[in-house]
């Protein structure tokens, strides 16, 4: 057997023998069985990585999957630049969230199905990354979905989990509905679902139009929105965001692995994996870039004003995944990767530290009730300030390195990229300010919450500080595989992107770099300072400015109400219909008064005729041979005889 | 292929006479009885696995054929045979009728002996329509079929069974009597005295004048769309399957709605091509209709197994949909889509009948936290559900998938509006898997024992073929291959018939025009 096929295939098979044998023998010993897994397909993913770093591109059928016809796809597995790095962060992120998972799931009666999930989690996304086709793909982002709807709905009992999972899933849905036709079209257009395929033929489709209602619409701008509608459900982007702060009804590290580090940036991958379509459409583009910098605006205001822990670190995710949207909509597909990945690490550090909090706390999530942390968990403390230094984009950190590069390549992009350059360094000042809003509140000042939970404060356990320490490395270290050239360094990450993704060619001088950095340095450090003012210094600041702007705050406090929007426009009218419609008047009344009415008549002309008390089947009797009679009769007729 | 017994005659009249056998065995001897019919149906499924391993796979032409004169002055023979379209149905059957007889253990208490009889008759029946290649044999097996399925469903049902079981016969015979009329004009129209015939073979290599195929068309369309069943005639079904015990909404879901389907492919297309041709369109947006409509109003539903069936409307929406694409995709992935539905919506059933043999309710809103109370079944249960919305690497993904495709290739308007049935399905399924598995656990469930070992045997089966069709699909679709080429050269070897454009102008320019209006550019 091949190693590449034992990447997906080792967490796989301890899925399979947690899900059958876990409730029965496995039990409290299931962590064994999915680490020792995850740590096998980390060392082969290691090992693939150094041979693409060699130069090595991988690219194999494993079998036929579905033919029919002319129609024939593959499971497959490509193996690129691109995709070694996505192994790294998938199952580097994975396995140290296994490990803090027997630290933080300790005691849960679900305890063997938690692993058994992230097992299935962490095969369907390496499926994902892996396939060399776009049916593959499919699979791995249907089945992310699953695992993600699984995850979130772990506690089941709870009405908001099980509320939260399924609407992930149909939201979901909604986005996989345009790339479901997407990959459609792409094969009647191009006759192909594998990626070397539609890349090769893709330029044929240039200049293309096709006509919807009245209006020539580019057949690749068309492609290329339709593709990016499943990565607007799958990254949480508007107008499909609404399921990820919802998500966080799941435990923590699931967040930390699915929602903040692997699953959401599928949608990253998807675009920047599919960058010859996208690039040849600049209206698509746009879209992209444009989606990305509100997206990441809109959420980032929300997040100022949240008091629930990791629904701001989810709301910040939602923001920095439009990070990476704006980035590859303004050509920076190697930028926006290089973000996913530092990203994972920072991302995942806070919400492993935000669930190392919970744990200390006893659940509590409200950062009112938390204060003066920093003394009962130091280990905790500090990996957190470095995620929020690294996330705030402070230099030498990894944040900085991922979107300064953004930035300035945004900033090099014309007027489109003017603009969502202008936006994203706002966004670093808000994200600066409401990162250490959490510092600030949760870990500095005094102690908020009852007696009883500052008694029982402590710092968590090994298995959970050890990953925080890892990813705490990796929140510094990661971005130093990008340091610009006018930094002295050789941008190593973006070269080594750059026989699949490209790089935008920029020839501006390093003084106008120094300068677009300066300000997004400057733009986060004011955000950390306004944010020490107001929730240190001149505590009543905040309040003041609540009152005084109070519609202003109830729409951020409120999510801008999309969530109720969707509820009055879409749930509430399609279950009425149902209900009030369809199976009152329509199947109720309508169809089976027809249907009914009709033997009905036959039945009362029988009865009329013959006057008699009879049983049902004389009914029948009577009624069929009049109807046949009268048929027969007609269709003789009819058949011309 | 030899196999040394006439297998096809052999799985059609050993159930059949193993029900006259059950007649003969004392009403006491309960426990006989169920393993007899167990026995049997056992048998059945083990004689007709030749079929699976023995097909050729590269031709169209009908398989393990017999042939016997039977009324030679009427032109009527015995002629049986099996080809691409039809031999995976003759095997989901034999496999269902053996989950029938195990799923019925203990819920059947009251005449045990005519229940099993009745379901052994359905199986040889049924079998017996899958397999027949004279058309007055086919409609014997076709009316033979309704009588123990009436009964199944009058006698065992629910408390409203008397009215769901007369719905049934009517709906099910009104549709027959106008295909018997059809059978007939076909019959008259093979020649003169004794060359005429019903030998369906010969029948689909006539070309018979396109108005007299247009009516027939019809006539045929009456007795499959109600079977299927499409809109707006499948209000039938959500009673049957509400009163129908267990073994009958399986056999209702599993195999006896997809006859309607397969009658489409076997006698409507063929036979009539350039009718096919011409009211495809108007059959597409049926489809579609029943895709969405029946989606919707599971929304609407509070009964489980209610609402089950109004899933198959909308599945099966799918199916005609594919088959009226009239290209590869859309068919092979339509008749996937029959065995699909048939195996997750039958093992749906299985599993409503398990949960309704401990609670005694269907009501949705009596269940809550089964997950807690029952975690194997609420596991099972959650893998149909994933196949019912169709999720990749489930076997609804790759029916779906294709006839998606299929659909969208005939008219991207109606593909587009097809593919809005995923959306809903995932909101009905999984909204009614919360409500059942979720939440808080409801007095009503407490306490109910997990499934025991006759119960996974009846369900494992079912989840591996989930998953065997979901990752391996091409075992079944390779089955198809030529039958499915053959038939598509067959409607293609005529010429679009101008009178149908004119005539049914209204309803294809219904689509035509958005179609023409969404063409490319060249």
């Amino acid at each position: 057997m091949d190693k590449y096929l034992l990447i997906p295939l080792l967490p796989l098979i301890a899925f399979t023998i947690n899900i059958i044998f876990g409730k029965g023998i496995i039990k409290e010993r299931a962590h064994w069985i999915a680490i020792l897994a995850v740590l096998g397909s980390f060392a082969i993913a290691v090992s693939t990585l150094i041979e693409v770093l060699n130069g090595k591109t991988i690219n194999y059928d494993v079998y036929s999957w579905i033919v029919s016809g002319s129609f024939k796809v593959t499971v497959g597995f490509l193996i690129d630049q691109l995709t070694a790095i996505m192994l790294i962060v998938v199952t580097s992120v994975s396995l140290l969230v296994h490990i803090y998972s027997v630290g933080y799931m300790h005691g849960d009666k679900g305890y063997y199905r938690f692993f058994a999930y992230l097992s299935l989690f962490t095969f369907s996304m390496l499926m994902l990354v892996m396939g060399n086709n776009l049916l593959q793909l499919y699979f791995g982002w249907e089945a992310v979905g699953l695992c993600s709807y699984f995850l979130i709905g772990f506690w089941y009992e709870k009405k908001s989990a099980s509320d939260a999972g399924k609407k992930a899933f149909i939201v979901n849905r909604f986005g996989d509905f345009g790339f479901g036709i997407g990959v459609i079209m792409i094969f009647l257009t191009l006759g192909a679902l594998h990626y070397t395929d539609i890349f090769a033929k893709v330029g044929t489709l240039q200049g293309q139009t096709i006509n919807i209602l009245g209006y020539n619409i580019d057949l690749i701008t068309l492609i290329a929105l339709l593709l990016f509608c499943g990565a607007v459900g799958k990254s949480a982007q508007i107008p499909l965001h609404v399921w990820l702060p919802d998500a966080m009804e799941g435990p923590t590290p699931v967040s930390a692995l699915i929602h903040a580090a692997t699953m959401v940036t599928a949608g990253v991958f998807m675009v920047a994996r599919f960058n010859p379509i996208f690039s040849l459409s600049e209206t698509a583009m746009n879209v992209v870039a444009l989606t990305g910098a509100i997206t990441s605006l809109f959420a980032a205001t929300i997040a100022l004003v949240q008091n629930d822990i990791k629904r701001i670190v989810a709301y910040s995710t939602v923001s920095q995944l439009g990070y990476m949207f704006l980035a590859c909509g303004v050509g920076a597909y190697g930028a926006g990767v290089f973000h996913l990945y530092t990203h994972a690490y920072f991302k995942a550090l806070l919400f492993l530290g935000a669930g190392s909090v919970m744990h200390a706390m006893a659940g509590e999530l409200d950062i009112q009730k938390m204060g003066g942390l920093k003394k009962h968990m130091p280990v905790t403390y500090w990996t957190f300030l470095i995620a929020s230094l690294s996330i705030a984009g402070i230099p030498g950190l990894a944040g900085f390195f991922s979107k300064d590069e953004i930035l300035w390549l945004a900033y090099n992009h014309g007027t489109i990229g003017k603009i969502v350059w202008l936006m994203g360094t706002a966004v670093a000042a808000l994200t600066a300010f409401y990162s250490f809003r959490i510092i600030f509140m949760a870990f500095h000042g005094k102690f908020r919450g009852t007696h009883e939970q500052e008694h029982h404060l402590h710092e968590s356990p090994k298995a959970m500080t050890i990953p925080l320490i890892i990813l705490a490395i990796g929140a510094i270290s990661a971005g130093w595989v990008g340091i610009p050239a006018a930094l002295g360094g050789s941008n190593a990450i973006a070269h080594f992107f750059e026989p699949v993704l490209g790089h935008p060619h920029v020839t501006a001088a390093h003084e106008e770099e120094f300068m677009v950095m300066s300000i997004s340095i400057v733009a986060a450090i004011g955000g950390i300072f306004v944010s020490w003012i107001f929730y240190s210094l001149k505590p009543e600041i905040p309040k003041t400015l609540a009152a005084k702007f109070k519609g202003i705050y109830t729409t951020l406090w409120n999510k801008y109400y999309v969530d109720e929007l969707y509820g009055f426009i879409i749930v509430r009218p399609t279950k009425w219909i149902a209900s009030n419609i369809l199976v009152a008047v329509t199947d109720g009344k309508i169809i089976e008064g027809i249907v009914n009415g009709v033997p009905q008549a036959i039945r009362n002309f029988g009865e009329r005729l013959r006057k008699l008390q009879t049983g049902h089947l004389q009914h029948y009797a009577v009624s069929m041979a009049i109807g046949l009679f009268v048929i027969l009769t007609l269709v003789l007729i009819a058949a011309g005889r | 292929m030899q196999i040394g017994y006439p297998i096809l005659s052999t799985v059609i009249f050993l159930p059949i006479f193993g029900a006259l056998w059950i007649f003969l065995i004392r009403r006491s001897s309960e426990t006989f009885i169920k393993w007899t019919a167990l026995l049997i149906s056992l048998v059945t499924f083990i004689l007709s696995i030749p079929l699976f391993s023995s097909f050729d796979k590269t031709t169209a032409k009908m398989q393990f054929t017999e042939t016997h004169g039977w009324v030679p002055s009427w032109g009527i023979k015995y002629a049986l045979g099996v080809d691409g379209i039809s031999v995976l149905f003759v095997l989901l059957s034999t496999l269902l009728t053996i989950l029938c007889v195990t799923v019925s253990w203990n819920s059947i208490k009251e005449k045990t002996k005519e229940f099993y009889a009745a379901l052994l008759l359905i199986e040889g029946s049924m079998i017996g329509v899958f397999c027949s290649l004279d058309l007055f044999l086919f409609y014997i097996f076709w009316e033979a079929m309704l009588i123990p399925m009436y009964l199944l469903i009058g006698v065992w049902g629910g408390p409203n069974r008397v009215y769901a079981a007369i719905k049934f016969f009517l709906y099910t015979l009104v549709g027959s009597v106008l295909m018997l009329v059809g059978i007939i004009v076909l019959y008259i129209n093979t020649g003169q005295g004794s060359e005429r015939t019903f030998d369906m073979l010969q029948m689909m290599t006539t070309n018979y004048p396109y108005n007299m195929q247009l009516i027939l068309f019809w006539a045929f369309f009456a007795a499959f769309s109600v079977k299927v069943p499409m809109f707006p005639v499948h209000t039938w079904l959500p009673d049957a399957h509400t009163e129908a015990p267990t073994a009958g909404s399986v056999i209702l879901a599993g195999i006896l709605i997809k006859m309607g389907a397969y009658g489409f492919l076997r006698f409507n297309m063929p036979l009539f091509p350039e009718a096919t041709k011409a009211m495809a369109p108007a059959m597409m947006i049926l489809s579609v209709i029943a895709i969405i409509y029946g989606g919707i109003i599971c929304l609407g539903q509070t009964d489980l197994k209610r609402l089950i069936a109004y899933s198959s409307v909308s599945h099966m929406g799918f199916v005609t949909l594919g088959i009226f694409a009239l290209n590869v995709q859309g068919i092979q992935g339509g008749i996937l889509q029959m065995i699909n539905h048939g195996i997750v919506t039958g093992a749906l059933f299985l599993c409503v009948g398990m949960i309704y043999d401990r609670t005694h309710t269907r009501q949705i809103e009596d269940y809550g936290g089964v997950a807690t109370v029952m975690p194997i079944y609420a596991a099972f249960f959650m893998v149909f559900t994933l196949a019912s919305i169709g999720l990749p690497g489930t076997n609804g993904f790759v029916g779906e998938f294709l006839i998606i495709l299929g659909g969208f290739t005939a008219s991207k308007t109606l593909g587009v509006l097809s593919a809005t049935g995923i959306i809903i399905g995932a909101a009905y399924m999984l909204w009614l898997y919360q409500r059942v598995f979720f939440l808080e656990t409801n007095p009503k469930v407490q306490g109910h024992p997990d499934m025991n070992m006759r119960e996974i045997l009846t369900i494992v089966p079912m989840i591996l073929l989930v998953l065997w069709i979901g990752i391996y699909p091409n075992t079944f679709l390779s089955f198809m291959d030529a039958s499915v080429q053959n038939l598509i050269e067959r409607i293609n070897s005529v010429p679009v018939n101008s009178v149908s454009v004119s005539g049914n102008e209204k309803i294809l320019s219904l689509i035509t025009d958005t179609d023409t209006v969404i063409e490319v550019l060249k």
